[in-house]
C-alpha cells in the first residue's frame, strides 16, 4: 500500500474525512469549522462541510460551553460528535461540561449514558502567544477520571490515533501540539486506528528510557544523536496516550534499562511524569540504577519574550544533560 | 383561574391528567420527605412542592419519546416524565435497583426510557445539553423536542446565555423552562437578577419569551402549547418564565430566613394543587370520589416503590471501578 507525506494537520484532516465517510454519526463542530468560515483557523477541517454538508459540520459562536454541552447531548442521542475547542487554553471556560458531564456521566448514570465525543484542541510554546494561548494542560484531564487523554506526535500517529478517539465510547481530549504540526511524515493510505492506551517504542535502546509524549518527542529526538555520540543507548517510548497510559510498557522499558527520564512540555509540578515516575519508583525500586528523573516547564505561566519562552521550553541540550546526568 | 380561549382543546380527560401529574409530584415529595425525617432516606433533598403545575401541564403535551435535561431541584419534572418510582426510589437510596445503580443519587438521576437524560447538580448546565439532545432530534428529521428545566437563579451563569445564543442561531427544538419560585439558594430574585423578567432576555435571542403563572395550569399548558408546537414544527427555541414558590426553602431542614413569614404564608395560601382540585369539581371535570380513588391509586404507587427501593441492596464495591468508562479500569 502506497504512503504520503503530509504533516499533522493533513492528516488529522484525513482522519475527519475518513470517519466522516465511514459512519454518517460522525459531526463536526466548532468555532470557524466550515468552509465558509475557512475551514478552521489552520485549515485542519477544510472542505469537511463541502463534502458532507452544513448539518454534520457546524460553525458554532465563541461559546465554549455551548460547543460541549451541543456535543454532549447530540452523543447521549447516539451521534459521534468531534468538537474543536480552538486551543486548549479555551477549554477552561467550558471545564463545566468536560469535567462535571462529559467525563462522569457514565458514571453517575450507573453505565446508561455514554458520551463518545472528541475534543480536538491545539497548543504548545514556541510560538510567542504567551500565558493563555500555549499551556500543556494534560495533566488536569488525566486527573479526571472519565476522559482519555491522547497526544500524538508523528502524522501517522496524529491520523491513527483520532480516528481511535472517534470510535471510542468515551470521551477523549485529541492534543495537537504545535511543536509537532507542520512536520511531515508518512501516512500509509490505509492508515487505520491506532489503539488508544498503547505506546509506542521510537527507538530501542539499553542504558536509559525516556518517557515523552506530544511535541516534547521531536525534542527528545533531536536529543538521540548526541547521546548516541555519548555512547548512551536510549530507550525512547512515545506514550501517544497520556491516559490511560501504557503502564506495561513504560515499566517493561525501564526493567531492561534501569533509568528513566520522564519529560513532557507541560508544567513540572505536580504534572503527569510525577505519577510515571512515582509509579516505577514503586514497582522497580530495586531494579533502577539511579533515581528517576522528571524534566518540564517551570512554574510559571508559559512567557512571551522569546529568550524567556526558550528557557521555558525543554530542549534537547536540557534532556542531553539529564540523560548524562543519569549515567554517572 | 381563568378559562382558556380554547378551552375546547382541553378535555377533561387532559385537564384530569395535569392533575394526576401533580399529586403524584405532592405525594411523592410528601413521602420522601417523611421518609428522611425518620431516618431511612439520607440524603440532601431539594423540594420543588409548590412547584408541581410547571412540569405537570408541560409533560401533558410531552411524548416518551421527547427529552427532559433538568436539575438538583428536579424530581417533579421527572415524576411529571412519567418515570417509574421504583427505581426512583431505589436510586434516592442509594440502592443497585436505582435508575444509576445508586451512584447518581437524588442530584443525578438519569432514565432515558422515560426521556430523563440528564440531571445536572451544577447551576445553569442542563441548557447546553438540552441544545445537543434537540440538535440530534434535527439531525435525526424526527419532530422530538427537548426541554431544559432550571431556576432563576440560573439565568445568571454564562451557560444560559450561551445556551439560548445557539438555540437560536441553530433553530434548534429546544424550551428552555425557568421555574422562578423567587430565590437563587438564599439570594431573592431582585438581589442577583439585573431584570425584571428573566422572560425579556428572550428578546436578547431573537425567540420568544413568555411570562406565566407557573402555578396556573390553564396559563402553563397554553404557553407550553405554543412553544412545544413551535419546536416541532421547526421554528426554534422559546423562553419560558414560570413563576412560582418553592414552600420548603432552597434544601429540607433550610430556616427561610432570608424570606418572610408574611410572603411564604401568602404563596401557601395560593397552594395550586387543592385550588385546581376544587375547579376540577366545580367545573364538572371531575368528581371529588374519582379524584380521591386516584389519590389512593398514586399513594400505593408510591408506597409500594418506597418498600422497593429500600429494600434493594446497596451495590457492591466492584462499581467504583465499572461506568468509568465503557470497558472496566483495572483499579
Amino acid at each position: 500500500m502506497s504512503a504520503q507525506k503530509m504533516n499533522a494537520l493533513q492528516a488529522v484532516n484525513a482522519a475527519l474525512v475518513q470517519a466522516m465517510a465511514e459512519d454518517d454519526k460522525v459531526l463536526v463542530l466548532g468555532e470557524d469549522v466550515a468552509d465558509r468560515e475557512g475551514g478552521g483557523v489552520t485549515g485542519a477541517t477544510a472542505g469537511l462541510s463541502t463534502r458532507f454538508g452544513d448539518d454534520r459540520v457546524k460553525s458554532t459562536p465563541i461559546s465554549e460551553q455551548a460547543i460541549i454541552g451541543a456535543a454532549i447531548g447530540a452523543a447521549l442521542s447516539g451521534y459521534k460528535p468531534v468538537a474543536e475547542i480552538m486551543l486548549m487554553n479555551f477549554t477552561t471556560v467550558a471545564m463545566d461540561m468536560i469535567f462535571n458531564h462529559a467525563a462522569k456521566l457514565r458514571f453517575m448514570s450507573g453505565g446508561q449514558s455514554t458520551v463518545p465525543i472528541t475534543i480536538r484542541t491545539l497548543t504548545g510554546a514556541g510560538w510567542q502567544t504567551a500565558g493563555q494561548h500555549a499551556d500543556h494542560l494534560e495533566g488536569w484531564f488525566a486527573h479526571s477520571a472519565g476522559i482519555k487523554v491522547v497526544a500524538p506526535s508523528s502524522p501517522a500517529d496524529y491520523k491513527g490515533l483520532l480516528l481511535s478517539c472517534i470510535q471510542d465510547p468515551d470521551p477523549c481530549i485529541f492534543i495537537e501540539s504545535a511543536g509537532s504540526l507542520f512536520i511531515p511524515g508518512e501516512v500509509a493510505d490505509d492508515q487505520g486506528p491506532i489503539p488508544l492506551g498503547k505506546a509506542r517504542i521510537v527507538q530501542e535502546g539499553t542504558d536509559v528510557t525516556i518517557v515523552s509524549w506530544s511535541s516534547q518527542i521531536i525534542r527528545c529526538q533531536q536529543a538521540l544523536q548526541p547521546l548516541a555520540e555519548a555512547g548512551i543507548s536510549v530507550e525512547l517510548v512515545d506514550l501517544r496516550t497520556v491516559s490511560p497510559w501504557d503502564k506495561e510498557a513504560v515499566l517493561a522499558s525501564v526493567a531492561k534499562t534501569g533509568r528513566l527520564l520522564v519529560a513532557h512540555e507541560a508544567v513540572r509540578s505536580f504534572g503527569p511524569g510525577a505519577e510515571i515516575a512515582s509509579t516505577v519508583a514503586e514497582e522497580l525500586f530495586g531494579q533502577l540504577k539511579a533515581p528517576v528523573r522528571r524534566l518540564g516547564a517551570p512554574y510559571s505561566p508559559v512567557p512571551f519574550a522569546k529568550v524567556l519562552e526558550d528557557a521555558y521550553i525543554v530542549s534537547p541540550e536540557r534532556v542531553v544533560e539529564a540523560i548524562k546526568g543519569l549515567m554517572v | 383561574m381563568a378559562e382558556l380561549s380554547n378551552a375546547a382543546a382541553l378535555s377533561p380527560e387532559v385537564l384530569v391528567d395535569i392533575y394526576r401529574r401533580m399529586i403524584r409530584i405532592e405525594r411523592n415529595d410528601d413521602a420522601i420527605r417523611k421518609t428522611i425525617r425518620l431516618g431511612r432516606l439520607v440524603m440532601p433533598y431539594y423540594s420543588a412542592r409548590g412547584q408541581e403545575v410547571i412540569p405537570s401541564a408541560i409533560s401533558s403535551l410531552l411524548n416518551a419519546d421527547d427529552k427532559i435535561c433538568t436539575i438538583y431541584r428536579g424530581i417533579h419534572d421527572m415524576v411529571a416524565k412519567d418515570m417509574p418510582l421504583r427505581p426512583l426510589w431505589a436510586e434516592i437510596a442509594g440502592r443497585v435497583d436505582g435508575t444509576c445503580k445508586g451512584k447518581g443519587g437524588p442530584m443525578h438521576l438519569t432514565h432515558p426510557e422515560t426521556g430523563v437524560m440528564v440531571t445536572t447538580g451544577i447551576v445553569g448546565s442542563s441548557m447546553p445539553i438540552a441544545n445537543g439532545l434537540a440538535w440530534a432530534a434535527k439531525l435525526d428529521g424526527s419532530k422530538r423536542v427537548t426541554v431544559a428545566y432550571f431556576g432563576d437563579g440560573a439565568s445568571n451563569i454564562g451557560a444560559f446565555h450561551e445556551s439560548l445564543n445557539l438555540a437560536s442561531v441553530w433553530k434548534l427544538p429546544v424550551i428552555f423552562v425557568c421555574q422562578n419560585n423567587g430565590f437563587a439558594e438564599h439570594t431573592r430574585y431582585e438581589n442577583g437578577t439585573s431584570v425584571d423578567f428573566i422572560a425579556k432576555r428572550a428578546i436578547g435571542y431573537g425567540m420568544p419569551g413568555h411570562t406565566v403563572d407557573g402555578n396556573d395550569p390553564l396559563a402553563m399548558y397554553t404557553a407550553a402549547h405554543e412553544a412545544i408546537t413551535r419546536a416541532r414544527d421547526g421554528e426554534g427555541p422559546t423562553l419560558l418564565e414560570c413563576k412560582t414558590f418553592r414552600f420548603l426553602g432552597h434544601v429540607l431542614g433550610d430556616d427561610d430566613k432570608y424570606m418572610t413569614k408574611e410572603e411564604k404564608a401568602a404563596a401557601i395560601e395560593k397552594d395550586p394543587l387543592p385550588a385546581f382540585k376544587a375547579w376540577l369539581i366545580a367545573q364538572g371535570h371531575a368528581t371529588e370520589a374519582t379524584l380521591a380513588a386516584l389519590q389512593a391509586e398514586i399513594e400505593a404507587e408510591i408506597e409500594d416503590a418506597q418498600e422497593f427501593g429500600l429494600a434493594s441492596p446497596p451495590p457492591s464495591l466492584d462499581e467504583l471501578r465499572r461506568d468509568v468508562f465503557a470497558q472496566e479500569i483495572a483499579a
